[in-house]
């Protein structure tokens, strides 16, 4: 069994504080994504649960045991580091058996595990090769294979991802999923790239300036951010933020988003926001995907209306279009066939059932 | 225009002017012609002393006869020879050991210190190695004095009788041997230091979750991490120790009884203090075969692993 738990766990460097007491239960084979903007406290947790930054507050257990004060070597964890970190001086075999080797593991044993190990990767008719003579993506996989072979109690990723190109990355990523699915160990799991996140998750925490902003599942954080910050950092292109104001009309809830443009409160939120009518520094949260052409066919909660499109963006799949509210960008995705023009009108149609309602003074989601 | 004239056909005379330029224009002539001054400063420098020096060792001590090999026959046959190649061999292979050693341990204490305060103790640990040896040396010899030094009072505050350290042949040794490791142990410091900051910090990182004690870190890190400059650094070490003629000659100059000769100093008491002159060029002569064995082993170990890293 190997939970890791954080407890109130805050580090300091001299008088800037990284991380401001977090608190987070992993529990048994589960997945974890750390996901957050650079400087965000996220590699700063994962060297804290590795060992290799010493904790200034607060407890981190695994398995049970606090490991405070714990060296590294006897915290029984593996990690990827985003440069692979492989010894450059020995080949493949040497690199994923050095940890065991250092155990003092009979050489048999070595053998077997290293083999079984290369083969999960892939990477058999490697393993005399100088990592100078792998391509990153192989590194990467020995950088993952050194980590298994040992059969720690948990997996630590630090951005394993982010030194390979874009299409690579698509690959390896479907790597890792399926090596967990195979080894089923505790992985915690660093990254700045939400798709990575949302992908290879089982829970995803979003951090921000050293908090914890939300945790759960990627479907949760999608459909309902708890803050503006996980509203606007998962998905992509991002969420949009109109500025608006709640209004109420006979027994029904508007928002309004300026004088000629406002749209009516799917009725099963009337409840929710009526405590919000007239307050200021309101936001309507409305993904790009939920902005589309219109078509014939009218759902509940949707509705038309018109705007002049100023930039075009085709994505083969979709095409997307951005025009101006408020003074603000605004996205939307439309059917590529929608005929979608810059400078001329076009008739959207907003799905307002899948609307957020944001505080901005509190950057709640409401 | 030039290569307008050139499609003319009745320029085809000029052919031969042509070719001249070609050769001009060709990469080759030109890094020779870039490389030139170099290989001047070379041949005089280097090419021309060691072809002289050569020309002189087989010479007889009036220099007016040639005796071919017979001033290196001369050597063979005499006891301070042979005395002088152990002490040479000794002094440069214990004194490297003991810089490399030192070397490593202090750059090591010093890649430890937080970066604010490490210009300051990089410089201090520098002094050794700036100041002119022959200068050094003479406040070692000082120290070394048997009656009124601070090394032998030290002692004999503590009840323990002084020293010869100069005196005595064992101590005679120990001392050119130390004061070369104080002179040379900070070119040391300084070498590994740069090769340690040049360790991904990540593979001693990799390596702690790995299960690593510092030790082992060492061992299997950052020794082979740094290997071709330590080879390098000792290989450089081993010739200018093996050549080292000014600690000695101040300290000791060589006694008590050649005790403490090593070629440089020998050659110079043989060739210009005793005035045979071949003799003294053929005792120089022998660091030449002896080194260039030690240069082939630590190079082709470096050329067999540069490829690797």
């Amino acid at each position: 069994m190997a939970q890791v738990t954080l407890r109130k766990v805050v580090k300091k460097y001299d008088e800037v504080l990284a991380v401001r007491g977090i608190d987070l239960d992993i529990s048994d084979k589960e997945f974890i994504v750390l996901v957050g903007p650079s400087g965000c406290g996220k590699s700063t947790t994962l060297r804290m649960i590795a060992g290799l930054e010493e904790i200034s507050g607060g407890d981190i257990a695994i398995g049970g045991h606090v490991v405070n004060d714990v060296p590294p070597k006897d915290r029984d964890i593996a990690m990827v580091f985003q440069n692979y970190a492989l010894y450059p001086h020995m080949n493949v075999y040497e690199n994923m058996s050095f940890g065991l080797k250092l155990k003092k593991t009979p050489k048999d044993v070595i053998d077997q595990r290293v083999k079984q190990a290369a083969q999960i990767l892939d990477i058999t008719e490697l393993l005399d090769r100088k990592p100078k003579q792998l391509s990153g993506g192989q590194r990467q996989r020995v950088a993952m294979g050194r980590a298994i072979v040992r059969d720690p109690k948990v997996f630590l990723f630090d951005e394993p991802l982010s030194n390979l190109d874009a299409k690579l990355r698509v690959q390896m990523r479907t790597e890792i999923k399926k090596v967990h699915q195979k080894v089923r160990t505790t992985t915690v799991y660093v990254t700045h790239d939400q798709v990575e996140a949302m992908t290879l998750a089982d829970r995803v925490v979003v951090m921000n300036g050293g908090l914890i902003e939300q945790v759960g599942s990627p479907n949760d954080l999608y459909h309902s951010p708890a803050t503006k910050f996980v509203a606007g950092f998962i998905g992509s292109p991002a969420m949009n933020f109109i500025a608006c104001q709640l209004e109420q009309a006979a027994g029904a809830l508007r928002v309004r988003l300026n004088d000629t443009l406002s749209f009516p409160v799917p009725t099963e939120r009337t409840a929710r926001y009526s405590g919000h009518v007239g307050k200021a520094n309101l936001m309507l949260g409305l993904r790009p995907e939920h902005i589309a052409e219109t078509r014939p066919h009218v759902e509940p909660n949707q509705h038309d209306f018109d705007m002049v499109i100023d930039v075009v963006e085709p994505m083969g799949m979709e095409t997307l279009v951005y025009f101006t509210v408020n003074g603000r960008e605004v996205c939307g995705r439309v059917n590529p066939n929608a005929g979608a023009t810059a400078a001329q009108s076009m008739k959207l149609r907003a799905d307002l059932s899948n609307m957020h309602l944001i505080d901005d003074s509190t950057g709640k989601v409401l | 225009m030039a290569d307008v004239a050139a499609r003319n056909p009745a320029d085809l005379s000029t052919q031969p002017r042509s070719g001249l330029h070609k050769l001009m224009q060709r990469k080759s002539t030109i890094a020779f012609l870039m490389a030139l001054p170099l290989i001047l400063l070379i041949t005089i420098l280097v090419a021309y002393p060691a072809g002289y020096a050569v020309y002189l060792a087989t010479l007889n001590k009036g220099m007016t006869r040639f005796v071919g090999f017979g001033n290196f026959e001369f050597l063979f046959g005499r006891d301070t020879f042979w005395l002088v190649v152990y002490q040479s061999c000794l002094f440069a292979i214990t004194a490297v050991i003991f810089k490399a050693i030192i070397g490593f341990v202090v750059a090591h204490f010093v890649h430890n210190i937080p970066s604010k305060g490490q210009r300051k103790w990089r410089g201090m640990l520098l002094v050794p190695w700036v100041i002119p040896p022959a200068m050094s040396t003479l406040a070692w010899l000082w120290l070394f004095d048997p009656s009124y030094s601070a090394l032998n009072w030290l002692l004999g505050f503590f009840g323990i009788e002084g020293i010869p350290w100069t005196g005595e042949a064992g101590w005679a040794r120990f001392s050119v041997i130390l004061v070369n490791v104080w002179i040379g142990s900070p070119f040391f410091m300084i070498m590994y230091l740069a090769a340690l900051k040049s360790v991904p910090e990540q593979l001693y990182e990799a390596a702690s979750i790995d299960g690593a004690t510092w030790w082992q870190r060492i061992w299997y890190v950052t020794l082979p991490m740094m290997r071709n400059i330590i080879a390098i650094t000792a290989l450089f070490s081993l010739i200018v120790t093996f050549a080292n003629f000014d600690i000695v000659r101040v300290l000791t100059a060589g006694g008590p009884l050649n005790s403490t000769h090593i070629f440089g100093t020998w050659a110079f008491r043989v060739g210009i203090e005793g005035g045979d002159i071949p003799l003294g060029a053929a005792v120089s002569l022998f660091m030449v075969p002896i080194l260039a064995v030690a240069a082939t082993f630590i190079l082709r170990d470096i050329t067999k692993r540069g490829s690797e890293v």
